[in-house]
């Protein structure tokens, strides 16, 4: 087996605030390979966003990375001094927020920008490093990119936005880029070209994406991995075809009832009881047992690990092979 | 632009035309001007003729188009008391103002733009929370209390720097400056800090507050994102967001520091505008007082005008959508 581009071990993610510590990330581990798309997925506050941030090293105090082990590429990053993640931010790993139109600094010219971030991570000349940009602006489709680049980003659509700040992410070749909700601010028309612009960014120059989002149309369309994220664990991990068609987390279920599809109109969507726990108010056990319809006493008191199912991955003491209990 | 431009400079003309009223105004509301040119005993006849020969006889109309016409020229009359042009008496005077203000502008922007980063980038250091006092108390402290406290000190207990004047002047054409000699700068170095402490303090304050707001955007945090150094997200993208209401509040406030310095020559005996005005308010001195005001406002009206056209340098926002509304 090749070695994965992005190899995450028992990631913990702490806040510490006066009054508690508090666990936003509990032992999260996947791994992403090379030209691999994997999809993120949860409700508001399930911990994707923080985790792509672990990732690169811009978990800001309050907040610090209390265990485990992120390692890309075989080399640990997650306990490198400031300088040297620094370096590592934007040159081997490349990150989309999520609103483009606070992304870019206002009053700079969008090529200014990119040149600045090229001649941070390479020695290119001013020229060169123009020449490049320019290169890059065209390849995120945006069109007379010799002309645009010495706009400011207030002369850019959304969708415009988004594609510099995608050309901001890929400027110095990275190997894993971080898409924290990429299209969420955008127009449905405009998503689907960002989305198929990531998709193909990935897939022309190999490079490992790790796409965080909300909605599961994206995630059925980009990625070929998904991993279903609940109250700071990761719930379900498998092939996106898997995971989508046959969810066997209990959440995961539950997450997939609730996609609305042209063709079933007539049945109400399903939708999960109940909300997230707060991160203070975790139950012990499975964070999802206070919610789960299949619940049993294990559930309170024990903490599921992961178990591998065929190709997929469940943390749900229902699939224990030992009781032989199906869903 | 350029509409913009000459958008905003109709109406500072507009604002010099109501001040040139109100200083008009103030030769007819202060008591009758003839009687403050002659004495006692002069002669019924003697007056009138006064009056005619000033042109006091004429309709309000034709006066107030007199007076505003001569002010174009920058002839404001002559000083009751100096029995001199008050255009050439603000000019002797003007430049001593002037470089005060400069400096002591130059001195709070400086000063505050410095101690305003270094306390939001460190928040939590011993010098941080001393810059914090520091600025409390030239917020709080009273002007003239400042410049006693400075002369008390560095004066007459140190004797390191003169208490009062300007030191030795050097001219250069009609303008005479201090900045050129070495007493001229011992000089000023009280004045300035004196009249631009509380600009300093306001800067430090804004400045810091601006910045701990900038370096929370999306973009900063984006800028991270992409691998840039400290020095170039600190000082590159964070600072200069945080100038563009700096530049707003500095320009306001160098028409304040002239107005103020009235209150800072006289604690320094400094021979500017500000002194010549305090003189001109004990003696009755209108046509200074009227002149005085004029050209105060007049440089307001100007620092106003350039800190709009700066903003549009500063912000390529501001160009496109003046550029629209035009």
């Amino acid at each position: 087996m090749t070695q994965p581009v992005l190899s995450v071990r028992n990631l913990e993610v702490e806040f510490v605030t006066r009054r508690a510590n508090l666990r936003a990330i509990n032992g999260v581990s996947f791994d992403i390979a090379k030209g691999e798309v994997l999809g993120v997925v949860g409700e508001s506050g399930a911990g994707k966003s923080v985790t792509g941030l672990a990732v690169i090293g811009l978990i800001d105090p309050p907040g610090r990375i209390s265990g485990g082990e992120i390692e890309l590429s075989g080399t640990r990053i997650d306990h490198l001094p400031p300088e040297e993640i620094r370096r590592v931010r934007g040159k081997r790993i490349g990150m989309i927020f999520q609103d483009p139109l606070t992304s870019l600094n206002p009053l700079y010219r969008i090529g200014d920008q990119i040149i600045e971030t090229i001649r941070t991570h390479t020695n290119l000349s001013e020229s060169a490093a123009r020449r490049r940009a320019i290169d890059l602006l065209a390849e995120v489709g945006i069109p007379a990119p010799e002309k645009r680049i010495d706009g400011y980003p207030h002369e850019f659509s959304g969708g415009m936005r988004q594609r510099v700040v995608i050309a901001l992410a890929i400027c110095a070749e990275p190997e894993l880029i971080i898409a924290d909700e990429p299209t969420t601010a955008l127009d449905v028309s405009v998503q689907a070209q960002i989305i198929a612009l990531i998709k193909r960014l990935g897939r022309d120059h190999g490079t490992a994406v790790m796409l965080v989002t909300h909605d599961m149309g994206v995630i059925a369309e980009t990625c070929d991995r998904v991993a279903v994220m609940y109250s700071g664990r990761i719930a379900e991990i498998g092939p996106v075809q898997e995971v989508v068609r046959n969810p066997l987390h209990p959440y995961a279920k539950g997450l997939m009832g609730a996609i609305p599809t042209l063709a079933g109109e007539d049945k109400r969507l399903v939708q999960i009881p109940g909300a997230m726990p707060r991160l203070s108010a975790i139950p012990p056990g499975c964070p999802f047992n206070p919610r789960c319809a299949f619940a049993f006493d294990r559930c309170c008191i024990e903490r599921p690990e992961p178990i591998r199912q065929g190709t997929q991955s469940v943390a749900c003491h229902l699939f224990e092979p030992a009781k032989e209990t199906a869903a | 632009m350029l509409a913009f431009t000459l958008r905003r400079f109709l109406q500072a003309i507009g604002v010099m035309l109501a001040v040139g009223i109100i200083a008009f105004a103030m030769f007819r509301f202060a008591g009758d001007p003839v009687n403050q040119i002659v004495s006692i005993d002069t002669s019924a006849a003697e007056r009138a003729s006064i009056r005619q020969s000033l042109g006091l006889d004429d309709p309000v109309l034709v006066q107030f188009g007199r007076y505003f016409i001569n002010a174009l020229q920058f002839k404001f009359g002559v000083s009751y008391q100096f029995r001199l042009p008050v255009s050439s008496l603000l000019a002797e005077r003007m430049p001593a103002t002037l470089e005060l203000a400069i400096v002591a502008t130059i001195f709070a922007m400086v000063a505050g733009i410095l101690m305003g980063v270094y306390s939001a980038l460190r928040r939590d250091t011993i010098l941080a929370r001393l810059f914090q006092a520091i600025s409390l108390i030239g917020i709080s402290l009273p002007t003239f209390l400042i410049g006693i406290l400075l002369i008390y000190l560095f004066a007459v207990t140190l004797g390191w720097l003169p208490s009062f004047g300007r030191g030795d002047v050097v001219k250069l054409g009609w303008w005479s400056t201090g900045l050129l000699t070495v007493s001229g700068w011992k000089a000023i170095i009280m004045p300035a800090i004196t009249l631009g402490l509380f600009q300093m303090t306001l800067i430090m304050r804004l400045v810091r507050a601006e910045m701990l707001e900038v370096l929370r955007t999306d973009y900063i945090r984006f800028a991270r994102a992409r691998g840039l150094t400290t020095r170039a997200i600190h000082f590159g993208h964070a600072l200069k967001n945080t100038l563009v209401p700096v530049i707003t509040v500095a320009g306001l406030q160098f028409g304040s520091v002239i107005a103020f310095s009235i209150i800072t020559e006289t604690v320094f005996q400094w021979p500017g505008m500000g002194l010549l005005f305090v003189q001109a308010v004990q003696n009755v001195d209108i046509p200074i007082m009227a002149a005085y005001l004029l050209m105060v406002s007049l440089i307001f009206v100007t620092i106003n005008l350039v800190v709009d056209i700066l903003y549009t340098v500063v912000d390529p926002r501001l160009r496109s959508t003046v550029g629209r509304a035009a």
